[in-house]
Parts: structure tokens; C-alpha cells; sequence
């Protein structure tokens, strides 16, 4: 009787009447595939099989991948990129640049969104600013950060003079070309991050903050102790996505250092391009790909395991 | 009293770090600004103050001139307008599909939409490549539309679901009572609830095509094809030190359009949320 109770309301009129039930259900589900065809069509054939095709590609030995027969090579890809060195070093530029990127992003945009939720003057102006670089394209971003960074006529090596230090070149010194690049890593990724973190604190109960705040909790320890932990899934969320896009950028490097100097900004995204579209070895750009797959795949993992947890509590 | 004062310390502190995260997210883009107005000479002699000293706007004839902008500007125009219909048309009847029956496939589609978002584009784009070749859709502006529907799909779709569902099926029932068939249904009554929502989605696929990048570099070798962020690119590597204000310029040109509909989106979907506050 409940349950029968329960499940009236889902129940459309159409569907209600018993006798008819298994006819209207069936056109029904006829109709939702006929709206669905158009959508379903371009992306099983442009998406889901290329993907499919991808994960077969890395094992097999394809090279330029045309016309040639395929076979079956196992983990031979694997251990080719095993041995290969800038595979590594590429490989570890990109855990360093995710992770810091990743870092740098949750720490300002964190600071940024508490400002925010403050009632400061010109509050409006840093909310707009936050949100250009997103809007922008990120082959912009890069131009508008290499004139920045130019040593020409760019200002940071126009303060560097004033000061007496001659002309600086961040993009092309071996030690700077990463920090510098992970700046504007930061700074185009922002956006997203800081509006996740303000929905979230908007979202907050203030009463908890209140009763803390009279028993004489500082700032600093409200924050920690009630502001943190009521976020937590704001911020597993936001930073997961943003490591896997961190993982995953292209634009930005290829046009701000193209993986210079000596390959000090090597992404492995870019890495991968180059073996695919520069030197026709497609085996080793979807090994290169299959790799990150995994590192994505495992955060993913991680990230939902977390969820979960919170759920309980 | 020392209240007051830690207060008033506090205030002061946090104006200087607004003051601080406005420099840093707003100088970049006023040294574009900038710069795409300053004269070859002033840059070529490394002045690097804030403010041109003699305006000229050179940068931008330049730009249009050696940047390939007219014809890049109208390829882009071109793939991102027909996305952003082709999009529209074919999320809208999906979105209504998942979001009014019940279904395997929502949940198949939830997960496609996840998926795709983590993907690593370079994996796909492979294969996509051989694809295409396969169907001529290669260095050709039909080929780059097709990709850009696919692949701000998933997003849309997500989107659009929503916006649905936040629609009361009553209205739905009432006008199926009086006979309306469910083309009708969804022409007459779903769609124009659903503008909100249409021009949110559309606006995304528009920018997302005007700003893309990837794709665009594998696919399109012809210089008459390239789309804006291409010539973009290409002019960085090409022209390299000489033609800094021209860069400014061309970047800032390209800039606008989604500075424009990014504005728009904003507006629409505070409004939004906005009438959904009065209502509840």
C-alpha cells in the first residue's frame, strides 16, 4: 500500500491506468531514443568510437597509423616510453606544473572568494576581473602574458632595469620558463575556482560562525575550524577538476614557450602532440595519452571515494 | 577601543589584498591594451611605461593587414555561428528526452558527460583525425564544425537538462489533455520557457568554438581556413619581436566577441537566478 502510495507521483497520467500500462511505456521509449538519435549519432561516431580506437591504438605498433596493418603489440609501447627519457622528464614537468598550478589556484582563489564575501568597496571590480581570463581564448591569455614577460618591452624586465638588474627573460631562462609559466597557469584558472569556492561560502550557515565568533574565536580559527570543513566538498571538487585540466593544458604552453627552452616546459600534452603531428609516432602519443588517462582516471577514483565518505558523515 | 582598532586593521588589511588580487588579475590586460596602441618605435626602444606616449592605432591596420584577421575573423564567425545552431538543435529535443523520461540512458549519458570533460583531448584527437580523413572532412570548415558539436555537447546537454527539469510538467499534461501532440508540446509550450536556458547554452557553445584551439591547429592546414586563435598563434611565431603592438592588437580584436557574449551570458543568468529567487 505504501509503496504503491509512493509511486503514483512518478507516475505520468498517460502511464497510470494499469491495463495500458506496457503499451504507452514502449512508444515512450521509442520517443526518447528518436530525440536522443540526433544528439547520439555524431557523438558515438566522432567521439565515443575515436576514444575506443584510442585506447586499441596504444597497443598496437601504429606509426602515422595509415593504411598500415596493425598488430598486436602489447605492452611494447610501454617500454619503449620506458626507456625514453624525455617521456620522464616531461612526464615530471607535468606533475610539477599540475600540482602547483593546482595549489597556487585553490590558495588564491581560496583568499580571493573570502574577500568576496566581505563587504569591501570595489568588491565589484576584482568579481569582473576574476572572471575575464575565462572568457578569454587561451591563445590570448599566452600573447597578453609573452608581452608581459617580454624582455624587450614587457614590464617585468622593465622594473628589473630600473632596479638595476638588466634585462630579465623569464620565458627563456632555464631556471624562470617554469615558475613563469605556472604564474599564468594561475592566473587563467582563477576564475572557475574562486566562483566555486564563493557559491560555496555563500551557501554557509552563519550561525555556527556567530556562536564561535562570541565564544571568542579568532578569525584565523573559525576559518580553520568551521569554514574549511563545511567546504570540503567544494574544494575536492574544484581542485580534482582543476588538476585534471591542469593535466590535460595545451594552448597556453604551445604558444607561450612551445615546451622551451630545452624542453623545461614540456607539457605532456604537448609532448604528445609533438611525437603525433611532428614526428608521425602516433603509438607512443597515445601511450603518452594512456598514461595520463590513468593518473585522471585514479584522481577520479579518489575524488569519488572522498565524496562518499563525506555522504556518511 | 581595541576592538575598534584591530577592526579597523583588519579592514585596512583586507583592502590591501583586494587591492593586491586587482592588480594581479587586471594589469596583463590593460598592458594589452596598452601595448596594441603604442607605436613600433616606443616598443622597439623598450619604453615600457603604462601609457603610450603618442596613441596611434597603426597596431590595428597592421594587424588586419599581415594577420590574415578579415578572413580568419570571418572563418570563425562562420564555425562558431554554425555550432552554436547545430548545437542548439540537436541538444534541445535530448535534453527534453532525458530530462522528462525515465531512462538507461540518462545515466549512460550522465557518465558520457563526465568522461568527456576529463579526457585528454590528444587521445581522441588520433583517431579523429583518421576518421575524418576517411569522410574528406579534413582542412575543411565542415569538419571543424562537426568536431566542435560533438565535443561542447556533452557540457550543453548537462545544462540544458537542468533547465528543463526546473520546468513544471503540469503545463505539459494540461495541453497533452486538450490534444496537443508532443512536437507541438515542445514548440509551443516547452520552448519558449526554456529561452533562458537556450540562450545560456547557445552562448557557451559560441565561445567555446570562438576560443578553440587544438582541434582547429590539427585539422586545418590552409591558410584561407584558419580560424582566429590559428592566425593568432601563427603570427606569434612568425612576426616574433617586431610586430609586438600588432600582436596587441590582433589579440585584443579577437578578444571582443567573447568578452561581448560572455557579458551577455553573465546578465542573463544572474536575471535568472534573480526571477527563481522572487518566484520561490
Amino acid at each position: 500500500m505504501t509503496e504503491a502510495h509512493i509511486g503514483v507521483p512518478r507516475v505520468k497520467p498517460e502511464d497510470a491506468p494499469p491495463p495500458q500500462r506496457s503499451r504507452p511505456r514502449r512508444t515512450a521509449g521509442l520517443d526518447v531514443w528518436l530525440l536522443l538519435l540526433p544528439a547520439l549519432v555524431p557523438v558515438a561516431l566522432f567521439s565515443m568510437y575515436p576514444l575506443l580506437q584510442g585506447i586499441y591504438r596504444r597497443c598496437t605498433g601504429a606509426q602515422a597509423g595509415l593504411n598500415q596493418v596493425t598488430h598486436f603489440t602489447g605492452l611494447e609501447n610501454y617500454q619503449d616510453l620506458l626507456k625514453n627519457d624525455l617521456f620522464w622528464n616531461s612526464f615530471k614537468i607535468g606533475l610539477i606544473w599540475a600540482f602547483s598550478v593546482t595549489f597556487l589556484q585553490f590558495v588564491a582563489g581560496m583568499g580571493l572568494a573570502l574577500l568576496l564575501n566581505q563587504d569591501l568597496k570595489l568588491r565589484w571590480l576584482a568579481r569582473t576581473l576574476s572572471l575575464v581570463p575565462w572568457a578569454m581564448p587561451p591563445v590570448v591569455v599566452a600573447i597578453l602574458w609573452r608581452l608581459v614577460y617580454d624582455p624587450n618591452s614587457g614590464p617585468v624586465s622593465g622594473v628589473s632595469q630600473a632596479l638595476g638588474f638588466g634585462q630579465l627573460n623569464l620565458l627563456g631562462n632555464f631556471e624562470t620558463a617554469l615558475p613563469a609559466v605556472i604564474v599564468v597557469g594561475v592566473w587563467a584558472g582563477m576564475p572557475q575556482t574562486t566562483i566555486a569556492l564563493l557559491a560555496g561560502l555563500q551557501s554557509m550557515d552563519d550561525t555556527l560562525h556567530e556562536a564561535a565568533a562570541v565564544d571568542g574565536a579568532g578569525a584565523w580559527r573559525r576559518f580553520l575550524h568551521i569554514t574549511l570543513p563545511d567546504l570540503r566538498p567544494v574544494i575536492i571538487a574544484i581542485t580534482s577538476l582543476n588538476f585534471i585540466w591542469n593535466v590535460n593544458t595545451f594552448d597556453l604552453i604551445y604558444v607561450l614557450t612551445n615546451g622551451g627552452p630545452g624542453g623545461r616546459t614540456m607539457l605532456p600534452m604537448l609532448f604528445a602532440y609533438n611525437e603525433a603531428f611532428r614526428y608521425g609516432h602516433f603509438g607512443v602519443a597515445a601511450a603518452m595519452g594512456n598514461v595520463m588517462v590513468v593518473l585522471i582516471v585514479g584522481l577520479l577514483l579518489f575524488y569519488l571515494r572522498s565524496r562518499l565518505k563525506g555522504v556518511d558523515k | 577601543m581595541s576592538i575598534g582598532r584591530t577592526r579597523t586593521r583588519t579592514r585596512v588589511g583586507q583592502y590591501v589584498a583586494l587591492a593586491a588580487y586587482v592588480v594581479f588579475l587586471g594589469f596583463p590586460l590593460v598592458w594589452l591594451v596598452s601595448t596594441a596602441f603604442k607605436s613600433t618605435q616606443e616598443i622597439a626602444l623598450g619604453a615600457t611605461g603604462l601609457i603610450p606616449s603618442s596613441p596611434t592605432l597603426d597596431n590595428f591596420s597592421a594587424a588586419i593587414e599581415k594577420a590574415n584577421m578579415i578572413e580568419a575573423g570571418r572563418n570563425s564567425l562562420v564555425v562558431a555561428l554554425a555550432t552554436t545552431v547545430l548545437t542548439v538543435a540537436v541538444t534541445l529535443p535530448a535534453a527534453y528526452g532525458l530530462a522528462r523520461f525515465k531512462t538507461i540512458l540518462r545515466p549512460i549519458t550522465m557518465g558520457w558527460v563526465l568522461i568527456s570533460q576529463v579526457f585528454p583531448t590528444i587521445l581522441v584527437i588520433i583517431p579523429l583525425f583518421l576518421i575524418l580523413k576517411q569522410f574528406q572532412l579534413i582542412d575543411a570548415l565542415p569538419g571543424l564544425i562537426i568536431v566542435y558539436v560533438v565535443f561542447t555537447l556533452p557540457f550543453c546537454l548537462w545544462m540544458l537538462i537542468g533547465f528543463v527539469a526546473a520546468i513544471p510538467v503540469d503545463l505539459e499534461e494540461a495541453a497533452a489533455m486538450d490534444g496537443a501532440g508532443r512536437f507541438r508540446i515542445l514548440i509551443s509550450i516547452v520552448m519558449p520557457l526554456l529561452r533562458p536556458g537556450l540562450v545560456a547554452t547557445a552562448l557557451f557553445a559560441f565561445i567555446s568554438a570562438w576560443n578553440e584551439f587544438l582541434f582547429a591547429l590539427v585539422l586545418i592546414q590552409t591558410p584561407s581556413k584558419v580560424t582566429l586563435p590559428l592566425t593568432l598563434s601563427r603570427f606569434v611565431g612568425a612576426e616574433g619581436q617586431v610586430q609586438i603592438g600588432a600582436l596587441a592588437a590582433a589579440s585584443l580584436l579577437a578578444t571582443i566577441p567573447s568578452l561581448l557574449f560572455f557579458a551577455l551570458i553573465q546578465r542573463r543568468l544572474t536575471s535568472g537566478l534573480l526571477t527563481g529567487a522572487v518566484k520561490g
